[in-house]
């Protein structure tokens, strides 16, 4: 049995509860978290409530539960758009280094830096309205460049080896070598980076769900909890505290779980465990 | 270096030509016909076509947009439609919350991360640089809109030292700086949070270098090599976040004007949104875009100045 | 007068010395040499006391009475750089690339006290003029200029102070022959006229043999044998020190082979130019376009083996893929086995033409196994062999190269540096090519190993019939191994002709001076 860090093992831990409750939010929550019941309104922490409820006698712990699975789910599929459009073109820049193909890349993705998510967002929500599909394709789209950018620069560093001169020898192209040597050789930094963009992803959901630029109510998600407590804070402070927390350990939790992946799967580190 | 600049230089007007379309077409062109947009269902013709009149969009598609960016270009925004006010008056108002904002937060959280990042360098592996890693993980978990109502809790709700929001105009210097604190920190650490850490890995990187040997091997003291050879270096990586930085703070900064009622162009944006305002959308966008080009292109310069081997380089 | 004592070191508790002691005298070079791990870098760095976190010394290490090894670290600030000098084998990463070069000597001497700033320029210059860079402006960046001018820069910051020691690790390893030759005579130099001390670490025996007037042989963190310079080089007591002579100068028994000189050549380059375009300058613009193989021609028989020598930069990489059919070339023709080769030729047509890289650690995808690494140019064949047949075949490509069948599960970073370069040599063979490019395939590799890969090339050429086209910069192991030798500069063939003509009667001035540069053992050193 490996002896995982110790940071690795909290961020898991963490991470594996609040999947766990967005995962459990699809077959059970503790009350129905589209229904409005005003006599319910401002309940604090109770058996029947264990969190409480909010100014619309909402339950907080099942809103707690499907607002993960929200951000979960956007941060997801957002990360998936970066890695299935951002990759392949990483490794084709990096296959035809110095050519105009890649100097269009990487032009391309400088540009897309240049429209941060939120204005992707606005520019969408200003023609299409909000919703949460507009949150992912913001959120993904950002994602392109950072992991184009990543595949890019891990490819470089590879195509200058010998082992791919001789994969070329050996008769193989471009695209086959770039799948079966270059790809599998830089899964590592893909696999720390899609950690970090996951982070990212839900910390920029939850922004753009407070500005009302996400899901749209009724479904709850931990931005819009934090837009409704606003007007609440000052009597009621724990509405607006329990989603940040929520938002918190949740990213703390993946980004532990990050580092400790960078730590497990570089080798150059590894080495120095030894 | 000049041939550095002007390359520089003409990839950032391609990029302001590209993104300018880009903006275009999805404000102009993808609604089909954004004056019908703008008015919403129930409008009928004749309304539609005076406003398509009003708004220029008569002409083609490619007249509007050259008719559109020379107006820019000339500091001519257009005419917001619900505020029946040139949006260059609007957004100049609001730039001057919004970019003092966005500046206040870049220095603060530069100056908080530099001297951590150093901090955390030199102690590398002992409990100070724990320490320093483990706040800075958790600075970059806390979302900033979430820091700023804490801060108002904290700060404004009980211990009455700042207003919870608002902005009383620069007439007054003093109020107007003290209203920009709270945000400004709320927006600040969070990001220094991550550009300590870039500082750290850069300088732990740096001074890996065979360089820092033949300093050492020079006479000069750990510390002293640090400074003198392992600092700037250092610096190159980190100013890359700098740069993406301010894009992130200007996004932030929107969002915060949000939790303190700032009325800066976020405010404006989304007033727009709300209110179908296109022209207002299209012209604000554009703007934030601009700021951001502009600014890679300065960290592209400072890059240039930092490192020698890049201003051979077109 | 300095003297080190039964200096011992380990680091974390791993024991890297044990009982180093040898003198050195001011004007006199005392050389360090043996393989690599053999801890000559460790021993330079204690007596700096630069050793990396962890590490604990024992024994003395003294300058003129003062015990280096239990000096306080400010004490040692002060006595590097001014009593104590040292320059490395990376000359390309040893000087910040953000900072001119004459502001980099002149700190020697601004934080020694030495001078302020404006005195020290002007000194630094003088320092840069002594160590034969009159042309290069202070202002220089590192970037802008050549290794060798660089390794000189670093000589300077070195000596700016005229240190009593100077500890050189490697200095010329990096280097080419021409440019190592100069260095040598300038350090040579520089121990004459400054008088001081020179501790040349090296793993190159000739070298040594040119430079050192006593020398110590390392093997494992220790001293196997030290001495006069020509009595460890003529006696060679120790069996170590003879083993590592031996192979250093190691001719592996070749049969001349009964080429078919009248037939037409297996490898045939004709006229053939091959330039690179310039560098891009804006998003459609380039520079002018660099000229790197330019009119080549040559010719490779069957059973033959033939060498192509050059410095770096000289062509010899771009000619050795526009061989392999990697890249296009601009002009001329090149035909392998009857077939015209081209970045776009079948994919059979490759099967005849393999290759061995330099890079021992590189050449090899570290997540794949032996066996499916050596099989990697089946994707040649149209009908390659699969699973069991495949796995005789891999078996018996490693056993012909002396490992054993049961290595074929293992990957890589299971095997030492030697082996490695075995593994890339049964790759190379599973297709039965008819020739074998190799490309630097022997020069990262300590002497002994070398040694032995030399034997095996041998032995696989007189078995199999292979023909050899063997490319490298240094001319010993070129003089071992082939029949034929081209030499190549600045992308023309300047010289050719047979192996042993060419050496001891070359032609062209380029060759002479490359033959003047190469540092050879002394003849007293050989045992024949």
């Amino acid at each position: 049995m490996i002896r995982l860090p110790v940071p690795l093992t909290i961020g898991a831990v963490l991470s594996a509860i609040f999947l766990a409750m967005a995962l459990l939010s699809f077959a059970w929550t503790p009350h129905d978290v589209e229904q409005l019941v005003i006599a319910d309104r401002l309940q604090p922490a109770s058996g029947q409530f264990w969190l409480g409820t909010d100014q619309f006698g909402r339950d907080l712990l099942s809103m707690l539960m499907v607002g993960a699975r929200v951000s979960l789910a956007v941060a997801l599929v957002a990360v998936g758009i970066g890695v299935a459009l951002g990759v392949p073109l990483g490794l084709a820049a990096a296959a035809t280094r110095g050519s105009l193909l890649d100097e269009v890349i990487m032009r391309g993705n400088d540009l897309i830096f240049a429209f941060p998510s939120l204005v992707i967002a606005i520019l969408i929500t200003a023609v299409f309205g909000p919703s949460a599909f507009n949150a992912i394709i913001a959120i993904g789209i950002f994602n392109i460049p950072v992991f184009a950018r990543v595949s890019r620069g891990g490819a470089l560093s590879l195509w200058t080896l010998d082992y791919i001169l001789a994969a070329r020898v050996a008769g193989k192209g471009k695209v086959r070598i770039s799948a079966e040597h270059i790809l599998p050789n830089i899964a590592n930094l893909l696999i720390v980076q899609a950690t970090i963009q996951f982070s990212l992803g839900i910390l920029a959901e939850a922004a753009l769900s407070y500005v009302g630029l996400s899901v749209q109510p009724p479904t709850p998600s931990w931005g819009r909890m934090l837009a409704d407590a606003q007007t609440m804070i000052y009597t009621h402070p724990m509405l607006a505290v329990l989603p940040g927390l929520a938002i918190v350990l949740m990213v703390l939790g993946l980004n532990l779980m990050g580092d400790g992946l960078r730590d497990l799967l570089d080798p150059r580190l590894r080495r120095q465990r030894q | 270096m000049l041939r550095y600049i002007l390359g520089r230089l003409v990839s950032l007007s391609l990029s302001l030509i590209v993104a300018s379309l880009v903006i275009f077409t999805v404000i102009e062109v993808i609604p089909g016909d954004p004056a019908a947009f703008m008015l919403g269902l129930n409008a009928d013709d004749s309304t539609v076509a005076a406003l398509r009149a009003d708004l220029g969009l008569d002409g083609s598609r490619a007249e509007c947009y050259v008719a559109w960016i020379t107006g820019m270009v000339q500091g001519d925004f257009g005419t917001s439609y619900t505020y029946r006010v040139p949006v260059a008056d609007l957004v100049a108002d609001r730039l001057w919350v919004s970019l003092p904002l966005a500046v206040l937060s870049l220095i603060l959280s530069t100056l908080i991360a530099f001297p951590i990042g150093l901090i955390a360098a030199a102690n590398r592996g002992r409990a100070a640089d724990y320490g320093i890693m483990g706040g800075t993980q958790l600075g970059i978990a806390v979302p900033n809109f979430w820091f700023a109502m804490l801060l108002v809790l904290v700060f404004a709700v009980n211990l009455h030292w700042f207003n919870a929001g608002g902005f009383p105009g620069w007439g007054t210097p003093i109020m107007a700086l003290k209203s920009l604190v709270l945000p400004s920190i709320a927006l600040a650490l969070p990001q220094a949070a991550i550009l300590a850490r870039v500082m750290r890995s850069a300088l732990i990187e740096t001074l890996a270098q065979d360089y820092m040997r033949t300093a050492r091997a020079k006479g000069l003291s750990r510390r002293q090599a640090v400074l003198r050879h392992a600092l700037r270096n250092a610096l190159i990586p980190v100013l890359t976040i700098i740069g993406l930085q301010f894009s992130f703070l200007l996004a932030g900064a929107i969002i915060i004007e949000n939790v303190f009622f700032l009325p800066g162009l976020g405010r404006l944006i989304f007033q727009g949104i709300t209110q179908r305002d296109l022209v207002v959308v299209e012209s604000v966008t554009m703007l934030l875009v601009f700021a951001v080009i502009v600014v890679t292109f300065l960290v592209d310069i400072a890059y240039a100045i930092a490192d020698p081997r890049l201003r051979r380089r077109g | 007068m300095i003297s080190v004592d039964h200096l011992s070191l380990s680091i974390h508790g791993t024991p890297i010395l044990r009982d180093v002691s040898f003198a050195m005298q001011p004007g006199r070079t005392f050389g360090l040499v043996g393989e690599s791990g053999s801890g000559k870098s460790m021993t330079a760095l204690a007596l700096m006391q630069l050793l990396p976190e962890g590490f604990q010394t024992s024994g003395t290490a003294s300058l003129d009475g003062i015990n280096l090894l239990d000096r306080p670290e400010a004490e040692m600030c002060a006595l590097r750089g001014n009593e104590l000098g040292m320059i490395f084998q990376e000359p390309m990463t040893a000087l910040n690339p953000v900072r001119r070069i004459g502001d980099q000597v002149a700190e020697t001497l601004c934080i020694h006290g030495a001078a302020p700033r404006r005195d020290a320029l002007k000194m630094a210059r003088q320092k840069l003029d002594r160590v034969g860079l009159p042309q290069i402006a202070l202002d220089r960046y590192p970037h802008e200029l050549s290794g060798g001018q660089r390794q000189r820069v670093c000589i300077a910051t070195a000596i700016a102070l005229r240190p009593r020691l100077l500890i050189a690790d490697e200095p010329t390893t990096a280097l080419d022959v021409t440019t190592q030759a100069q260095i040598l005579d300038l350090l040579r130099g520089l121990v004459e006229e400054e008088d001081m001390a020179l501790l040349l670490i090296t793993h190159d025996l000739a070298v040594v043999a040119d430079m050192a007037d006593h020398v110590a042989v390392m093997k494992a963190g220790g001293i196997v044998e030290q001495g006069t310079t020509h009595d460890v080089l003529s006696q060679q007591t120790h069996p170590y020190t003879r083993a590592l002579f031996e192979a250093s100068d190691h001719q592996p028994r070749r049969s001349t082979p009964d080429m078919d000189t009248g037939g037409e050549a297996l490898l045939r380059v004709t006229n053939t130019t091959r330039h690179y375009p310039g560098p891009r300058i804006g998003l459609f613009r380039r520079g002018a376009p660099v000229r790197a193989v330019d009119g080549v021609s040559l010719g490779l028989q069957t059973g033959e083996s033939l060498g192509l020598v050059g410095e770096s930069g000289c062509g010899k990489s771009t000619l050795t893929r526009a061989i392999l059919g990697l890249d296009p070339i601009q002009g001329g023709d090149i035909r392998a086995l009857g077939y015209a080769v081209s970045p776009h030729m079948p994919r059979e047509n490759r099967a005849g033409i393999q290759v061995v890289f330099q890079d021992p650690y590189g050449s090899f995808n570290p997540r794949w196994t032996v066996e499916h690494l050596v099989a990697e140019p089946y994707h040649l064949l149209p009908e390659a062999p699969q699973r069991d047949e495949r796995r005789t075949q891999v078996a018996q490509a490693l056993e012909a190269v002396g490992l054993q069948s049961s290595d074929m599960d293992k990957y890589p970073h299971e095997f030492s540096g030697g082996q490695r370069q075995r593994i890339a040599i049964a790759r190379a063979l599973i297709t039965h090519p008819k020739i074998l490019v190799l490309d630097e395939a022997v020069s990262a590799l300590d002497v002994r190993v070398r040694a032995q890969i030399l034997d095996l090339l041998a032995d696989l050429q007189a078995r199999m019939g292979l023909s050899y086209l063997f490319i490298s910069h240094d001319l010993t192991v070129v003089r071992a191994i082939t029949d034929r030798v081209l030499v190549m500069q600045a992308g023309k063939i300047v010289e050719e002709g047979p192996t042993r003509r060419v050496f001891e009667a070359p032609d062209h001035p380029y060759t002479r001076a490359l033959l003047a540069a190469a540092p050879r053992l002394p003849d007293y050193a050989r045992k024949d």
